[in-house]
């Protein structure tokens, strides 16, 4: 009787729930097809493709994006599989430095970054790099979380070692044993990455460059259905992002620790919690 | 980085092969040369700078700025709105992860909604404003639905989207998503068993939550509260495409004096953004003594 009355309770807590964050979705995309006057039309997302604006400021950032996933892996993967095999001890000061980056939110990077380098010698403003090194200290603790959970969840020691001992050198380790091994958390890393990088506004618009973000927040200054059009694209960008890294880790038994973007990951800390999480279901 | 490793196979020789020692730090380099660059180095200036004039020189002027009643103004307004959403969609979260993780609702829902709070906590920004125009703004979805249905105009009411409550509304939205997405292992950490005994021995709900529940979960809570506060203090995105800037929040500040709008003045911006760092580097203090504690009650 009891668990009738508190199961009854879960599902109005989770309807709910689902009610505050279906409605701005659903009232959102209504008054996007109410381009044309009268009728329900697509007559919005139509002047959103139409506009050239839209394709050149989001393959800019989209450019963007692949550099920061380029740069971001190239400068994590070697660093954190590093710290499993070699420094250990070095793992708490890497942790403090994926917490870092919400001491320092982008507006206080975009600042910071400003100051430091837009006077000779290094006036590196008016180059898209540093716009991509903003982007990569942004996307720093998600790519650092996905790519130590993908290593804490094979055996690096026991793979390096069997690997060595077969004859294989530090390359092809890594490119044939490890990285293989790392593909989804690498998968996870890339998507978050993209899915941080595309609309981002903060740095794109404080150090001034044509960027989707930027773009958006000038049509809907402008605009009234196009914005809404824009918003229900950018959800299913952000959906396609993360429910391919859902699809992609199923399978993999460590439920939570891939999925969690954003500040989550960095609540993910504990790792008797994430153990306990797998093991709890069992009896 | 592979480079420095291969580098490293002739200088290893015998040692053990997993031996921590001081040159692997050296591997390290790169990575901290970077961190250095883009990320400490702009955090110290900023603290440099708030300690300047415009010529350079050693002042604590920017900080006596500080204390205007109008920057006062907008860290109190900007604290509140940080605590209203973080408590507010805490609350709902916590319960929303409660009832999908122990309150008997069928599987697949919990891994639908884990998924769902993935995107939804990542859904904010300039597309998240939009979204809440398109329904409670003047001309809204729902505004206009609530106005033709039962003549009751929200507008009129005082109701206003570009409002304290309005963003605060909006802010929710990713809050309650992050929400379940931090404190979910930590429900996942409290066993049936808990309950099913304190049953047994004739407890009510209540008496399980005050003794049981709550306190195995309070650092939990207390981390995760701290956490959705800073992701409120630090958000710029929404409340820039939301409001345009009309409300004067610390963020929203901070951007107009990096973009020169009003009463240019860097130094005040530094003053400004150290005041944030500040807030921010407390919070992220207190969240790591806080987890501390928390970890203690998962082994």
């Amino acid at each position: 009787m009891k668990n009738i009355k508190r199961t009854a309770l879960s599902w109005l807590v989770l309807l709910l729930g689902l009610l505050y964050f279906m409605l701005p979705l659903v009232a959102t995309f209504l008054f996007s097809l109410k381009g044309k006057k009268g009728v329900l039309s697509f007559v919005a997302y139509e002047h959103v493709f139409a506009d050239p604006q839209f394709l050149k400021t989001f393959f800019f950032s989209f450019q963007m994006s692949i550099y920061t996933v380029v740069a971001g892996l190239a400068l994590i993967i070697p660093t954190t599989i590093w710290v499993h095999l070699k420094v250990p001890k070095a793992k708490p000061v890497i942790e403090i430095f994926a917490l870092m980056p919400f001491v320092i939110p982008p507006i206080i990077l975009a600042f910071g970054l400003i100051r430091s380098y837009s006077r000779p010698p290094l006036a590196l403003v008016t180059t898209p790099a540093l716009l991509v090194a903003g982007y990569v200290i942004i996307a720093f603790p998600y790519i650092y979380r996905s790519i130590d959970a993908g290593l804490r969840a094979m055996d690096l020691r026991a793979l390096t070692e069997a690997g060595m001992s077969l004859g294989a050198g530090w390359f092809s380790l890594l490119f044939r044993v490890v990285l293989p091994n790392l593909r989804t958390a690498i998968l996870a890393a890339i998507f978050l990455t993209f899915a941080t990088v595309i609309g981002e506004l903060t740095l794109a618009v404080l150090l001034a460059w044509p960027a989707f973000g930027p773009y958006m927040a000038l049509v809907g200054r402008d605009l009234a259905y196009e914005p809404a059009a824009l918003a229900i694209l950018s959800f299913a960008m952000t959906w396609g992002s993360i429910g391919l890294i859902q699809a992609l880790s199923r399978g993999k038994a460590r439920p939570g620790t891939v999925v969690a973007p954003g500040l989550a990951v960095m609540a993910e800390e504990t790792k008797p919690t994430t153990t306990r999480s797998t093991t709890n279901g069992l009896p | 980085m592979p480079s420095s490793a291969t580098g490293r196979k002739g200088a290893r020789g015998a040692r053990p092969l997993f031996g921590g020692n001081a040159l692997a730090w050296l591997g390290l380099i790169p990575f901290f040369l970077f961190a250095f660059a883009f990320m400490i180095l702009p955090a110290g200036n900023i603290l440099i700078g708030s300690f300047q004039n415009r010529e350079g020189a050693f002042t604590l002027a920017n900080f006596q700025n500080l204390l205007r009643p109008n920057i006062v103004k907008s860290y109190l307004v900007t604290i509140r709105l940080s605590i209203v959403t973080a408590l507010i969609g805490g609350c709902f979260g916590l319960l929303m992860a409660y009832a999908i993780i122990l309150g008997g609702l069928p599987k697949p829902i919990r891994s639908f909604l884990s998924t769902f709070s993935g995107v939804a906590s990542n859904f904010a920004g300039v597309p998240l404003a939009f979204a809440f125009i398109a329904t409670l703004g003047r001309v809204g979805l729902v505004t206009a639905l609530l106005k033709t249905l039962f003549g009751f105009d929200i507008y009129d009411k005082g109701f206003s989207l570009y409002s304290f409550w309005g963003l605060a509304f909006t802010y929710i939205y990713f809050q309650i998503p992050l929400m379940i997405l931090i404190i979910s292992p930590a429900i996942d950490g409290m066993k049936k068993e808990w309950r099913e005994a304190s049953e047994n021995l004739g407890a009510t709900a209540i008496q399980y939550w005050f003794h049981v529940g709550i306190p195995v979960l309070a650092p939990s809570l207390l981390a995760a509260f701290i956490l959705l506060f800073g992701n409120a203090f630090g958000a710029y995105a929404t409340a820039y495409s939301l409001t345009g800037g009309l409300i004067n929040l610390v963020p929203i500040l901070i951007g107009a004096q990096i973009r020169g709008d009003v009463l240019h003045d860097p130094n005040l911006g530094y003053a400004l953004a150290f005041g944030m760092v500040i807030i921010m580097g407390l919070s992220i203090i207190a969240y790591s003594w806080v987890q501390k504690i928390a970890s203690r009650w998962m082994k």
